[in-house]
């Protein structure tokens, strides 16, 4: 437990003391924010209002481009050269920060209110040592004194950075993600701000490093006195975390009041729909459409009435579109259950150069096995750096592997060649993550689902171009969508298409490789959904690599949990969540944000 | 950092005999008689050819040849010219001249070009960052030669403010005018190159994050833009330096500067090869080192790379 | 890479698992929700289909057309290519056919801009002295691209032993200047004795290629492993097919730029070497050829050497200008959303 310092904390603790504890620290009236675009003005933020009491944590919930991040920024005077306040106020204890003189707003910044940003790789300027970053900030606000050295080794290792001292001499690249958050938490915090802005603190983090950086944020926050005002696209998170919860959708506030009470009893549809879909408050895996009519049906004979209330239920029952018009396939090989996928004793080892071309080897993936039966979801759960995406190239045979085989229908992957090779492309397809990067932006949609149905010679022009149709119906895209170009779409729907070409050969298997990871909540439930319908009517086995134990919840049968390329513990994913063996996958389990607040 | 700076070097060494293998592979090898072409083409007494060959080791094979070469570079044993100088000692008059003329040109790169491109980046968009972007454009589209052959009427001759052509000491002072001439298409490089770089890293993550700390906006402008902007510029003009080499045989020939460039020429329209080879072979070794000074530098402006 | 090898050291913390029930306020908040017909609840994810589809080049187009850069440039770049290939239409004096008598003359009727030393039209020189300078830059751009372009997409693509070797020989050639190895390359007696358009042109390219080779060879590593590069091969398409059908396309962007602003560079390489007596022969009319004969009476009748550095700035001018104007239409984090 690290130790908070009060020393310069004293000054303002006694001003708020005198001050009427019931008047707002921070109050946003009817604010709107425009950006001036080569389109013409966008108004990114309308009507928005909300109010922060000093010492409580508020915290702004939405999907990208809801203008949470937007509303935070102006409340610190650092909107994009491009945005203004086009109306309304921002009172920070009683003085309109849209009306104070760029010199107020610096001596208000640091000082005042402060601020973590959202990516640590990025925030922290690559060329000047940590404390050097910490020193200017005590500095700039006249904090530093006399023993400015100390003053920020104390400060970094109230941030929870162990032998703070001599990481104060380090360069941020020598950090690592977690380590550099500290690092930002600290001087965020260095001046004793009365407000703390917190833009996705750790949504770049492991889950179990941000509960830990969250947890200290929070011990910290709640020692001091400080105001946070957070800023979340995470339900769970946002609910577990603050008081107060603030629903922003398309630039306005939906709803807002007490956490617990907005999670358990949402009034605007919109909240609900979050609500229903927030993967951290799954409790069950999805059920496909077929399958739930089959359930409801026994249940409405059983009982009269099925309760209308879905909180536990993650699928939505609003125009979230779910296909339902394709005709269904029988897999034709092998029967469902049977093994199609064993991997036995895999291991890959890097060679990694160190200084004068000395090579070190790194085992990314040490001596796992598992299997994968057909017709089932099995996901590979880990953290950064613990070599799940290496399995899934190894698997693909992008990728070789140092020792151990993949059994794919009994036949060995790795010494496939030539025809065979091909052959066992066509029937392994993958879903990569980065929805901005796994489609050519050269390609329209229609040559991006049709270069499978070429590369493999299948069909003529007129037959592709029915199959690609069919494709984008089956993900629920319309048929314009064909003459279109990546980057008209949005994160999702390029999704739906690397699905839509990932189908385009009637694989057995598809690979998705934290395939939902990149998309909002929303977003990510509705393309789970597709992808559960697709895996009912087509029989499709799927190998699942997420670092997001609440994704795994919903759609897998079993669970790889992988930490430094082994595999810990593997089970089912009804065992795993409600037995887990191990230490590690209780801590994941345990760091799951929400996890506990519904049930 | 020593590790490093040693590694650079040896990686500079490849360079440096690559570059004057090709120069002299290219001299000595291609078809076509350098010795025929020392005598213009003119019949030659075969005594007088054999002696020519022996003297330049053309007798000998290539790569033993192109050794001695290395050999002679390295202990400025160059040879004659044609009216019978030493080649070192010519050199040895022509450098500092030249080396004057670059550092001057190159301190003008840097100091305008940087003070130039950071306002323009600061405000870009402006009519400031409109008027010096467009006056870069015209520098660069305006050949060295036709600048060099201008500036001279107009400040030299027409105004009077500085001498046409320089003396035989060219001291200090008269070779303003043309280290403005041969600086001036880089400056304009160094002045996009460094608007470029500002106007990127105003939009850095870590910028916005030092404005949050409270840092007043000088600060955040000296401390955390222009360090970081400043890297690719420094890359620029230490590999400018080669450029300036070859652009001073333009521009000492319009305003008749006794230096390298001068000297390079004339050999090179006189056919004197061993000359143009050895002074070659110098720029090379100029070169290499500019390049790692600018690694160094590189390594000091930015903590990641001394450790990859 | 760091965060991969060395394990959080931050994990010094007990991990006690906190039973995380969320805060209650004491104050009393009040619970706000906004009228529905305020904000209506779009579909979740739907397509737009309002907007109008366009490719990468397609959007860049309608982004060039509305530059004023782009439009002058390209206006004169259209002009300077016209009055290459025909320039009967633009002058109508022989070029060739100079009197003694007519020696340093000014303009007069028929001849606007006066006369060369030997009597020469000046004004039908610079306009004949066009397709010279335009063949040059033309011809060691596609060289320069032909032999840089696939050096780099190779060294970029496969990596390895390849990259190291072309790496250090783009290095090696770098380490001498343009002009000053175009200068060295041109005074060969094979070169000095065959001079045309065409040596210019090889000793160019020999010297020009590393920079479209180093641009490639960055533009191609940026794509190689993109995830689509990777699911194409997936789906069964070979490395190098997947380089041609995907990585060059993509990477095609920046080295059209470099390319636009090197052919500038080259015409004015060009007019240098022929201004230092080794470029084109005298023969070939030429803005570099007939600034160096100028240059001896710059003093006296300067207008004569002042129009073909005009024409001649106007025409690199206008490939720069190109390069700056495709650059800002061909950025692709202006593209992305």
């Amino acid at each position: 437990m690290t130790h908070v310092s009060h020393i310069n904390n004293a000054k303002s603790v006694d001003s708020k003391t005198a001050r009427d504890a019931d008047t707002p620290l921070l109050e946003i009236r009817d604010l709107a924010i425009t950006f001036d675009t080569s389109n013409g003005p966008v108004h990114a933020v309308r009507n928005a209002h909300l109010s922060i009491m000093p010492g409580e944590t508020v915290a702004i919930v939405g999907e990208s481009g809801s203008g949470k991040s937007t509303t935070a920024l102006a409340a610190i005077g650092l909107l994009p050269s491009n945005g203004r306040v086009s109306g309304g106020q921002i009172f920070f204890d009683g003085e309109d920060i849209t009306k104070a003189s760029s010199k107020r707003i610096v001596e208000l910044r640091g000082s005042s209110i402060g601020m973590v940003p959202q990516d640590p790789m990025s925030n922290l300027n690559p060329v000047w040592k940590i404390g050097f970053q910490v020193k200017e900030t005590l500095k700039a606000n006249g904090l530093a004194g006399a023993n400015s050295k100390e003053r920020v080794a104390e400060v970094l290792a109230e941030a929870g950075l162990p032998d703070a001292a001599a990481r104060a001499k380090q360069y941020p690249h020598e950090f690592s993600g977690g380590m550099r958050q500290r690092a930002l938490i600290a001087i965020g915090l260095a001046c004793r701000p009365r407000l703390l802005i917190a833009d996705e603190p750790t949504s770049a983090l492991d889950v179990t490093v941000q509960r830990q950086i969250l947890d200290h944020l929070d011990r910290m926050t709640t020692e001091l006195g400080t105001a946070v005002l957070l800023i979340t696209h995470d339900l769970g998170l946002a609910a577990e975390r603050a008081e107060k919860l603030v629903v922003m959708y398309k630039g306005q506030v939906v709803e807002s009041g007490p956490a617990l009470e907005i999670l358990r009893n949402p009034q605007h549809p919109y909240t609900q729909r979050l609500v229903n879909s927030a993967p951290s408050m799954a409790s069950q895996r999805l059920q496909s459409q077929k399958a739930k009519d089959a359930l409801a049906s026994a249940a409405a004979q059983t009982q009269e009435s099925v309760s209308a209330d879905g909180h536990s239920v993650p699928v939505a029952k609003d125009p979230m579109v779910v296909p339902s018009s394709v005709s269904p396939v029988i897999p034709g090989h092998a029967a469902k259950g049977e093994t199609i996928l064993e991997i036995k004793n895999l291991t890959k080892v890097f060679k990694l150069r160190g200084a004068l071309g000395k090579a070190t080897d790194f085992k990314a993936v040490d001596d796992i096995s598992f299997s994968v039966p057909r017709g089932s979801t099995t996901a590979i759960v880990g953290e950064s750096g613990s070599g799940k995406s290496t399995v899934a190239q190894m698997t693909l045979s992008l990728l070789a592997p140092t020792e151990g085989s993949i059994l794919f229908d009994g036949v060995e992957v790795n010494t496939l060649k030539g025809k065979a090779l091909f052959d066992f492309r066509r029937r392994v397809q993958p879903i990569f993550q980065d929805p901005y990067g796994s489609l050519d932006p050269m390609f329209n949609i229609y040559r991006t689902i049709e270069e499978p149905l070429k590369i493999h010679k299948i069909g003529d022009k007129k037959s592709r171009e029915k199959k690609v149709r069919e494709l984008l119906d089956q993900v629920s895209m319309p048929a314009s969508t064909m003459q279109r170009y990546p980057n008209e779409l949005s994160g999702g729907q390029r999704q739906r298409i690397a699905i839509a070409r990932a189908l385009a050969l009637n694989p057995d298997v598809i690979i998705c490789d934290e395939a939902v990871s990149a998309l909002d909540v929303l977003v990510q439930a509705q393309v789970l959904n597709l992808l559960n319908e697709l895996q009912e009517e087509l029989g499709l086995t799927y190998l699942f690599i997420t670092h997001d134990l609440a994704v795994v919840r919903q759609i897998a049968d079993n669970v790889c949990v992988m930490q430094h390329g082994r595999i810990v513990e593997t089970s089912s994913t009804d065992e795993v969540f409600n037995n887990p063996k191990q230490v590690y996958t209780q801590e994941l389990l345990n760091a799951i944000p929400g996890a506990s607040l519904l049930v | 950092m020593v590790m490093f700076t040693f590694r650079r070097f040896l990686q500079l060494i490849p360079v440096f005999f690559g570059a004057t293998l090709l120069v002299y592979f290219l001299v000595f090898a291609t078809p076509g008689d350098p010795i025929a072409a020392l005598s213009g083409g003119k019949p030659m007494a075969p005594a007088v050819e054999a002696a020519l060959r022996a003297q330049y080791n053309l007798d000998q094979p290539f790569w033993v040849q192109y050794g001695l070469y290395l050999k002679n570079l390295v202990t400025l044993n160059l040879g004659q010219t044609f009216s019978g100088q030493e080649v070192s000692a010519v050199i040895g008059r022509a450098y500092p001249v030249t080396a004057r003329l670059a550092v001057m040109a190159l301190a003008f790169e840097a100091i305008f070009g940087v003070f130039f491109g950071v306002i323009a980046g600061l405000r870009k968009g402006k009519l400031f960052d409109s008027t010096v972007l467009v006056a870069s454009l015209v520098v660069i589209a305006v050949p060295t030669f036709v600048l060099g052959f201008v500036l001279q009427l107009v400040i030299g001759v027409q105004l009077g403010w500085a001498k046409p052509t320089v003396s035989g000491t060219a001291p200090w002072n008269q070779l303003i005018l043309p280290a403005l001439v041969l600086g001036l298409v880089s400056l304009a490089y160094v002045i996009r190159l460094t608007r470029a770089s500002i106007s990127e890293n105003m939009n850095a993550d870590y910028v916005r994050t030092a404005t949050a700390k409270g840092l007043s906006r000088r600060r955040v402008v000296v401390v955390h833009i222009l360090r970081n902007s400043l890297i690719p510029v420094v890359t620029f003009l230490g590999a400018d330096l080669g450029g300036l080499m070859g652009g001073a045989i333009v521009t000492e020939g319009i305003f008749n500067v006794p230096g390298i460039g001068n000297l390079l020429y004339k050999a090179i329209l006189n056919g004197e090869t061993p000359t143009v080879v050895a002074v070659v072979g110098m720029l090379v070794i100029v070169f290499v080192l500019a390049n790692l000074v600018v690694d160094l530098l590189y390594a000091w402006l930015d903590p990641r790379i001394r450790y990859v | 890479m760091s965060e991969n090898l060395t394990p959080d050291k931050g994990t010094t913390e007990p991990v006690t698992p906190v039973t995380r029930q969320g805060k209650i306020s004491s104050r009393t908040i009040e619970h706000f929700v906004a009228p529905l017909e305020e904000t209506p609840l779009a579909a979740v994810d739907n397509v737009d289909e309002t907007t109008v589809s366009l490719s990468l080049w397609a959007d860049a187009w309608r982004n060039l057309r509305k530059q004023p850069l782009f439009i002058i440039s390209a206006l004169l770049i259209l002009l300077v290519v016209v009055v290459a290939i025909v320039p009967g239409l633009f002058a109508h004096v022989d070029p060739t056919s100079c009197t003694l008598a007519d020696s340093a003359e000014g303009p007069r009727s028929g001849h606007p801009l006066g006369f060369t030393l030997q009597g020469c039209d000046v004004y039908s020189r610079m306009i004949y002295g066009t397709r010279a300078s335009l063949t040059v830059g033309i011809f060691t751009t596609l060289g320069v691209l032909i032999i840089g372009g696939i050096m780099g997409a190779l060294a970029g693509y496969y990596g390895g032993w390849l990259d190291t070797i072309l790496a250090r020989l783009a290095d090696i050639f770098f380490a001498l200047p343009l002009i000053l190895g175009a200068i060295i390359i041109n005074q060969l007696p094979l070169f000095r004795d065959n001079k045309s358009v065409w040596t210019v042109v090889i000793a160019l390219v020999a010297f020009g290629w590393p920079q479209i080779a180093r641009i490639t060879r960055g533009a191609v590593i940026e794509n190689r492993n993109a995830d689509f590069v990777m699911a194409a091969k997936a789906l069964g398409l070979s490395p190098f097919r997947a380089l041609m059908k995907h990585v060059v396309p993509n990477s095609l962007a920046p080295i059209i730029v470099v390319a636009s602003i090197s052919l500038g560079t080259f015409i004015v390489a060009e007019a240098t070497l022929s201004f230092l007596g080794i470029g084109l022969p005298f023969s070939v009319i030429s803005w570099g050829n007939d600034i160096s004969a100028a240059q001896t009476q710059v003093r006296n009748n300067p207008s004569v050497l002042l129009w073909p550095a005009v024409a001649l700035s106007i025409t690199v001018l206008s490939f720069i200008m190109l390069g700056d104007a495709l650059r800002d239409a061909l950025d692709p984090k202006a593209r992305k959303r």
